[in-house]
C-alpha cells in the first residue's frame, strides 16, 4: 500500500506540470497582444506598457511560464483587473460555494444512483428498471442548463416552493435552512445526468456480480437476501462504481459552471464566466487552475479508494 | 425479442425525427418561414399558436419557429463539424500512437492524458477564454477537448490488432506499414469509430449549446439553440415558451441521436462473424 501510494503521488508531478502549462497557455492562445485585449482599445500606451510589465509579457514565453509558476506556488495568482483585488482571495471566496454545490451534487447522484441501480438489478425488467432506463436516456440527452430553467419555472415560479437563485436570501436569511432551500434546485439539476449514469452502471455491475457462484453459495447457506445483496453483491460491485463516480465528479465540476450561471450560485464557475466576458485573464486562469486542481485531487482520492477497497490492486 | 423490436421501432422513430430536422435545417432558405432576424416589437413575446406565428415570438417579436429552424442549421452543423474534427484528429493520433510504439506514443499520449486531466467543459471554456468568444472559437475548443476520447479508443483497438496473426502474416509477406495500416488496421476501426461518432454528435451539440448559453459561442444576432435559451432566460416569467422551446429542440435532437447511436452499437458487427 505504501509503495502504491508513493507511486501514485509521484504520478501527480507530470499531471500538475501539464495542468499548469495548459492554464498558463490560456493567456497566450489569443491572437494579438493580451494586454490590449484586456484593457480594450481605449487604453493609453502607458497603461499597456504597465500591464505588460506587470504580467511579464515582454519576456520570452518559457521565462514567463517559470515566473508565473514561481508566483503560483507561493499562492500569488496575480491581480484581477476587473475586481482590482488579488485573484486568489476572490477565487477562494467563491470556492466554498462551488464545493458545497458539487459535493451535494456528487452525494445526491452517488447515493441516488446506487440505490436506483441496486433496485433495478434486484428486479431486472421490472417497472422501476424500465423507468430507470428511460430516465437515463433522458438524462444523457438533456442540457443541464435547460433542466435547471425548467425546474426553476416549475418549483419557483409556478409552485413557489423554492427560491430561484442565489445562495442566501437577501433579507433576514442565513443559517442552514436557508442554504438548503437555495441548494435543492441547483444540486438536483447538477446531479440528474450523473445519477442516471451511475444507476445504469451500478445495475450492470450488480447483475454481473449477482450471477456469480459465490452469491448462489451465500443464498444456499441461508443468508437473508438483504445481506446477500449488500454484503456480498454491492461490496464487490463497488470498484467499477467508484470509477464512474470519479469520472462523474469531473463532469459535475464542469457542469457546476453551467448550473451556477443558471441559478446565480456565487461559485468559481460563475466568477470564471464573468471573468471571460470581462477579458480578465488572471482571474480566468485562477478559476481554471483551482477547478482543475480539485479534479486532480478527486482522481487521486478515487485511486486511493481503489487500493483500499481492493487490496489486490497494485501499480503496474 | 419483444423488447428488441420495441427498441428498433424507437430507433426508427428517432431516425425519422432526425432526418426531418436535418432536412428542415438544410432547406430553411426555401421553406415558407418568416425572416428569422426581422424585428417586430408590436408582436413581441407572443405565445405559441398566435396567427402567423405558430410557435410564438421572442423578445424582439422575431418568429420563433423560423429562428428554431435557422438555429438548427448552426447547432447541427456545429455539433457534426466539431465531432468530425475531433474524430479525424483523434483517429489519426490514435493510429500513430498505437502502431508506432516508442517516441510517437510518448509525444502523443502524454499531452492527451494531460487534456483528459481537465473536466471536459471546463477545458473548452478555458480555451474559449483564450481565443475569445465566438462560434468558430467555441467549435475549435470543443474539437480540441473532444479528440482524446477517440485517441484512447482507437489506440486500444490498434494495440490489440497490431499483434494479430493476419497483421504478422501481411508483414511477413513484405507489406509496407502504410499498406498494413490501410488494408488491415483502419478497416477494423470503422464500426467502433462510427458508433462513437454517432453518440458524440449529440454530446457536441450539447457542448456548443452550453458555450453559447454562457455567452461564449454564437454572438447576436445569429442564433443557435443555446444562445436563444440564454437570451430568453430574462423573459422566463412572462413567456416560458421562449426558453422551453429551444431547450426542447436540443433535448429532442440529442435524444434522437443517442437512440440511433445506441441502435448502431447493438447491431451485430458483420466482421465479427468472419473472424
Amino acid at each position: 500500500m505504501r509503495s502504491y501510494l508513493a507511486r501514485r503521488l509521484l504520478l501527480l508531478v507530470p499531471v500538475l506540470v501539464g495542468v499548469s502549462v495548459v492554464v498558463f497557455l490560456v493567456l497566450h492562445l489569443s491572437p494579438g497582444d493580451p494586454a490590449e485585449i484586456m484593457l480594450g482599445s481605449q487604453a493609453t500606451q502607458e497603461d499597456l506598457a504597465r500591464l505588460r510589465r506587470e504580467l511579464g509579457l515582454t519576456e520570452p514565453l518559457h521565462v514567463q511560464y517559470f515566473h508565473w509558476v514561481a508566483h503560483v506556488v507561493r499562492g500569488d495568482l496575480g491581480r484581477s483587473l476587473w475586481m482590482k483585488r488579488p485573484v486568489l482571495d476572490e477565487v477562494l471566496n467563491r470556492y466554498q460555494a462551488t464545493l458545497v454545490l458539487t459535493a451535494s451534487g456528487l452525494l445526491l447522484s452517488t447515493l441516488g444512483g446506487i440505490a436506483l441501480g441496486v433496485a433495478s438489478a434486484v428486479r431486472p425488467h421490472s417497472l422501476l428498471d424500465r423507468a430507470s432506463a428511460v430516465t437515463s436516456l433522458f438524462g444523457a440527452s438533456m442540457p443541464v442548463f435547460w433542466l435547471g430553467i425548467v425546474l426553476m419555472v416549475i418549483f419557483s415560479l409556478w409552485l413557489g416552493w423554492l427560491p430561484a437563485s442565489g445562495m442566501w436570501a437577501p433579507y433576514g436569511g442565513g443559517g442552514l435552512r436557508d442554504l438548503l432551500a437555495h441548494l435543492v434546485l441547483p444540486a438536483v439539476t447538477l446531479a440528474a445526468a450523473s445519477l442516471t449514469i451511475i444507476a445504469r452502471l451500478t445495475r450492470s455491475a450488480m447483475l454481473e456480480i449477482l450471477s456469480q457462484d459465490y452469491i448462489r453459495t451465500a443464498r444456499a447457506k441461508g443468508l437473508i437476501e438483504q445481506r446477500v445483496i449488500f454484503r456480498h453483491g454491492l461490496k464487490n460491485a463497488l470498484i467499477p462504481i467508484v470509477t464512474v463516480v470519479g469520472v462523474q465528479a469531473g463532469y459535475l465540476l464542469g457542469g457546476a459552471v453551467l448550473t451556477e450561471t443558471v441559478f446565480a450560485w456565487p461559485g468559481v464557475g460563475l466568477l470564471m464566466v464573468q471573468g471571460i466576458l470581462a477579458r480578465d485573464f488572471p482571474l480566468v486562469q485562477g478559476c481554471v487552475l483551482v477547478i482543475a486542481l480539485t479534479f486532480v485531487l478527486i482522481n487521486l482520492a478515487v485511486d486511493l479508494l481503489y487500493a483500499w477497497l481492493d487490496p489486490r490492486i497494485q501499480y503496474e | 425479442m419483444n423488447r428488441r423490436w420495441a427498441r428498433n421501432q424507437l430507433a426508427l422513430l428517432a431516425l425519422i425525427v432526425l432526418t426531418g430536422v436535418v432536412l428542415a435545417a438544410a432547406l430553411a432558405p426555401y421553406l415558407p418561414l418568416a425572416d428569422p432576424d426581422t424585428v417586430d416589437t408590436v408582436q413581441r413575446l407572443k405565445p405559441p399558436f398566435t396567427p402567423g406565428h405558430l410557435l410564438g415570438t421572442d423578445e424582439f417579436g422575431r418568429d420563433l419557429l423560423s429562428r428554431l429552424v435557422w438555429g438548427a442549421r448552426v447547432s447541427l452543423l456545429a455539433g457534426a463539424a466539431t465531432a468530425a474534427a475531433a474524430m479525424l484528429i483523434g483517429v489519426l493520433l490514435g493510429v500513430l500512437s498505437g502502431y508506432y510504439a516508442g517516441w510517437p506514443e510518448t509525444v502523443i499520449m502524454r499531452p492527451t492524458d494531460i487534456l483528459m486531466a481537465f473536466p471536459y467543459i471546463l477545458l473548452a471554456i478555458a480555451i474559449v477564454a483564450g481565443l475569445g468568444p465566438g462560434l468558430r472559437n467555441a467549435m475549435i475548443a470543443i474539437a480540441i477537448v473532444g479528440f482524446p476520447i477517440y485517441t484512447r479508443l482507437v489506440r486500444g483497438i490498434v494495440l490489440s490488432v497490431r499483434g494479430r496473426e493476419f497483421v504478422e502474416a501481411a508483414r511477413a509477406l513484405g507489406s509496407t506499414d502504410r499498406l498494413i495500416l490501410a488494408r488491415h488496421i483502419v478497416p477494423q476501426l470503422l464500426s467502433p469509430v462510427i458508433v462513437a461518432f454517432s453518440l458524440d454528435v449529440g454530446a457536441k451539440i450539447l457542448a456548443t449549446a452550453g458555450l453559447s448559453f454562457l455567452g461564449l459561442g454564437t454572438q447576436p444576432p445569429t442564433a443557435d439553440w443555446g444562445s436563444m435559451l440564454a437570451t430568453g432566460r430574462q423573459f422566463v416569467i412572462l413567456s416560458p415558451h421562449v426558453v422551453l422551446l429551444p431547450g426542447l429542440a436540443i433535448f429532442v435532437i440529442v435524444l434522437a441521436l443517442n437512440l440511433v447511436g445506441d441502435a448502431l452499437r447493438d447491431l451485430p458487427d458483420p466482421r465479427s462473424y468472419s473472424s
